[in-house]
């Protein structure tokens, strides 16, 4: 027990542990090369592929357990996925850069799946609140909603509030410690997916102390 | 003026125990430079040459006189005795040290203040017009709803973190002094034809490195969907906008690239689904908060005062302190009052503990314990009345206060430059005090009349060079300090950005230059012809001539 590696996935408020297995696009050949997140959402807007069709192809997904597939896997190899996602093993990634219209545009339910994860490879990147506002207003998503890659305590409250749900915290950080980010406020003032109504909707402001 | 109630009170209190515990944390190495960086700056906290520099949110420039009390005590306490009013209404404080900085949000959070997010790649103080509420000229008081959007944009979950900076200001009058042509989103409040407040809505202005007036987006926005329509605008920027290059990254590049048609079929496309939400403004609402901002309670008087009459009369520097540093008023009898932070020789905007401590006493006496900062760096007192004036100037003009010289070539917006500013590739200060230097002279800067005169010490625009009648801007030319000089530049209603007139000069050549563009105006005038529109009439050319007229040779000169 106390040489396990720490848990580092907060869902529902608390640590538990991660029965999710991440599958990535594998690196072929000479290393792509990337565009800087920016620069592909600019590129975006004309249809700039993300991964390559050998990339997808040569994604190896693990024959059993559950398993989170990056988006581009998942529009491609659907068909022999069909499975999987029938025994609620198959959860969809994206990246900040990508839109989450991709996903919804033949997929009219998104609650197949039992998680989708947004992956934040810096956590300065606003996108990945968009993202989950989208997920859970546009798109009425309800189940496991998760980020993953630079997620630190410090943005956690903002995620929470676009309607994440679930955090794998940055392995060098301590789950234990970010849990406390949740609590950073007790009553925001706008309106946003955790508490749609404004203050002002949720709260009776007369009270100016003058 | 807007007062918390138990609900934004908790809000700043719970900010400074974050910010304290974030603090805490990167003392303690457990949050990197880079991690820490944007939580320093979302609390205005930069790394500055000296010292770390707070800035401190004066939203949309409105203050009480027990605040303004608190930053001075501030100011004596965890600084050096002063503090920077900047453009965009805020207070700077130079010499701050980081450890102190939670003391110093704790003791903001007693007198109801803060510096959420008047730094980083956030939505950013709210400015307004200075004389908001007592304007002649105003069809809307724009601070309801000013205070509104404060609510909504402070810590808005969605857009904390955007591309980069996101400023918007609000502007209710006839005349804009908003600058919101210069603003990521700017509101410019007016009646339609049903007596219905109604929002011309402008889009991707802004100065920095790529200077551009903004576009209309949206004739006629109704008011209730103010937030609802900003949120689809910043929510097409931060999905799209770029993350790749912080010099392309504000929403003007955005709307610039896809153009405003497509850019605007996507921001109702979105809107589409946030339009009529939990975020649209109630009339309930609007109304709770625009009690804040009623009427004060005036007196009846006449529209002319005896004392004050005669004063003018006998007394020409109060004369002239009138006719630059008071300003109309909607109601009879009454004025508003600019006390100029621009005495000659000084840090455009610096005002002392004891200044601010005297201005806090003048609110207390004259103007309801009320005050304004404006983006030209100056405080103003808005509800005066005549009979007090005088009084009012005498105690000013003790203290450095009553610079006759509002609206003329010394009152000079300036950044803090190379003297502080890790940005800047220049100084800003030297250069208008040496400008200041050469206009020393009261009668010669009033018969030169209304000049705007902006200094910014690198190409982020701070001191708004662009919109200046006079615009100069500190460049890097191989590692020395040089100055580029645009004319024609304004801002208003018919906003326009300045021409660079040539190749950059040295700092010691600026006095001189500003006195060459100032030799052609007086030359070339017509009468009642300001600056700025003898520029516009004649253009560019003739001043660039005199300007350079013997640099040429000099030039050669120089390498012989």
């Amino acid at each position: 027990m106390s040489n396990a590696t720490p848990k580092q996935l907060i869902h529902g408020n608390q640590i538990v542990a991660d029965e999710w297995t991440l599958v990535k696009l594998p690196v072929l050949g000479e290393e792509v090369v990337r565009k800087q997140a920016g620069k592909v959402v600019l590129f975006k807007l004309t249809g700039e592929p993300g991964a390559s069709a050998e990339q997808i192809a040569a994604t190896e997904i693990p024959a059993s357990g559950k398993v989170i597939v990056p988006l581009s896997v998942w529009l491609a190899r659907k068909a022999e996925l069909q499975e999987r996602l029938a025994k609620g093993e198959l959860g969809v990634w994206l990246a900040t850069h990508e839109v989450v219209e991709a996903l919804a545009a033949d997929q009219a339910d998104l609650n197949v799946f039992p998680l989708i994860a947004v992956f934040v490879e810096r956590f300065a990147d606003g996108r990945i609140f968009s993202i989950g506002n989208l997920l859970r207003t546009r798109h009425a998503y309800k189940n496991e909603l998760r980020a993953f890659g630079d997620v630190l305590r410090d943005q956690l409250f903002f995620l929470k509030r676009c309607g994440y749900d679930s955090y794998l915290i940055r392995a060098d950080r301590s789950a234990e410690d970010a849990l406390a980010g949740l609590q950073d406020f007790t009553e925001p003032y706008q309106g946003a997916v955790d508490l749609a109504e404004p203050v002002w909707r949720r709260r009776q402001r007369n009270g100016a102390t003058a | 003026m807007y007062k918390y109630d138990e609900i934004d009170q908790a809000i700043v209190n719970e900010r400074v125990a974050q910010y304290r515990d974030q603090t805490r944390r990167y003392l303690a190495g457990e949050l990197s430079d880079e991690e820490f960086r944007p939580l320093r700056l979302q609390n205005g906290l930069y790394i500055q040459r000296h010292a770390p520099m707070l800035r401190i949110a004066i939203p949309y420039g409105t203050l009480a006189s027990y605040q303004l009390r608190k930053l001075a005590e501030i100011t004596r306490r965890y600084d050096r005795g002063y503090g920077h009013f900047s453009t965009r209404q805020n207070l700077q404080l130079n010499w701050p040290r980081l450890e102190d900085t939670p003391d110093i949000l704790a003791e903001l959070a007693t007198v109801q203040m803060h510096a959420i997010q008047t730094s980083g790649n956030c939505i950013r103080n709210i400015t307004t017009d200075q004389f908001a509420g007592i304007a002649p000229d105003e069809i809307i008081d724009p601070r309801a709803v000013a205070e509104i959007m404060r609510q909504w944009s402070t810590f808005h979950p969605e857009f904390a973190l955007l591309p980069r900076k996101f400023k918007i200001a609000v502007s209710g009058s006839q005349q804009d002094r908003a600058l919101v042509q210069a603003h990521d989103i700017g509101l410019e409040f007016f009646y339609d034809a049903d007596h219905k407040m109604a929002i011309k809505v402008w889009v991707g202005g802004g100065l920095g490195r790529t200077p551009i007036l903004g576009t209309v987006i949206n004739e006629q926005l109704e008011w209730q969907h103010v937030l609802t329509y900003c949120e689809a605008i910043i929510r097409v920027y931060n999905l799209h906008g770029r993350r790749d290059n912080s010099y392309k990254a504000r929403i003007k590049i955005l709307v610039k690239a896809l153009g405003i048609d497509e850019f605007r079929r996507q921001v109702d496309a979105e809107w589409a689904h946030l339009k009529d939400g939990p975020n649209t403004i109630t009339e309930a609402e609007l109304e709770r908060v625009a009690h804040h901002f009623t009427r004060m309670p005036y007196d009846t008087l006449p529209a002319h005062d005896a004392s004050f009459d005669a004063a003018i009369a006998s007394n020409p520097a109060f004369a002239a302190w009138v006719k630059r540093c008071v300003h109309a008023h909607r109601e009879p009898g009454y004025r508003a009052v600019t006390l100029s932070l621009k005495p000659h020789g000084v840090a455009p905007g610096d005002a002392t503990t004891e200044q601010m401590q005297v201005v806090a006493d003048l609110a207390d006496r004259y103007s309801f314990n009320e005050l304004r900062v404006s983006h030209e760096q100056n405080l103003i007192l808005t509800d005066v009345r005549l009979g007090d004036l005088y009084a009012l100037w005498e105690n000013a003009r003790a203290h450095g206060l009553a610079t006759p010289n509002i609206g003329l070539l010394t009152d000079i917006i300036c950044c803090p430059g190379g003297d502080f500013c890790s940005l800047a590739n220049a100084k800003s200060i030297p250069i208008a005090e040496a400008i200041q230097r050469q206009f020393d002279n009261l009668d010669y800067l009033h018969d030169i009349g209304d000049l705007e005169l902006n200094i910014s010490g690198c190409m982020n625009a701070c001191g708004h060079h662009h919109i200046g009648h006079i615009g100069i801007l500190g460049v890097d030319k191989d590692g020395s300090e040089w100055y580029q000089v645009t004319i024609g530049g304004k801002q208003g209603s018919d906003a326009s950005l300045g021409t660079v007139i040539g190749p950059a000069f040295s700092a010691d050549e600026m006095p001189g230059v500003v006195q060459r563009l100032i030799d052609v105006y007086i030359a070339q005038r017509s009468d009642e012809e300001r600056f700025i529109d003898t520029v516009r009439r004649i253009g560019v050319a003739p001043f660039k001539e005199y300007v350079y007229a013997d640099k040429a040779g000099k030039k050669e000169a120089a390498h012989v």
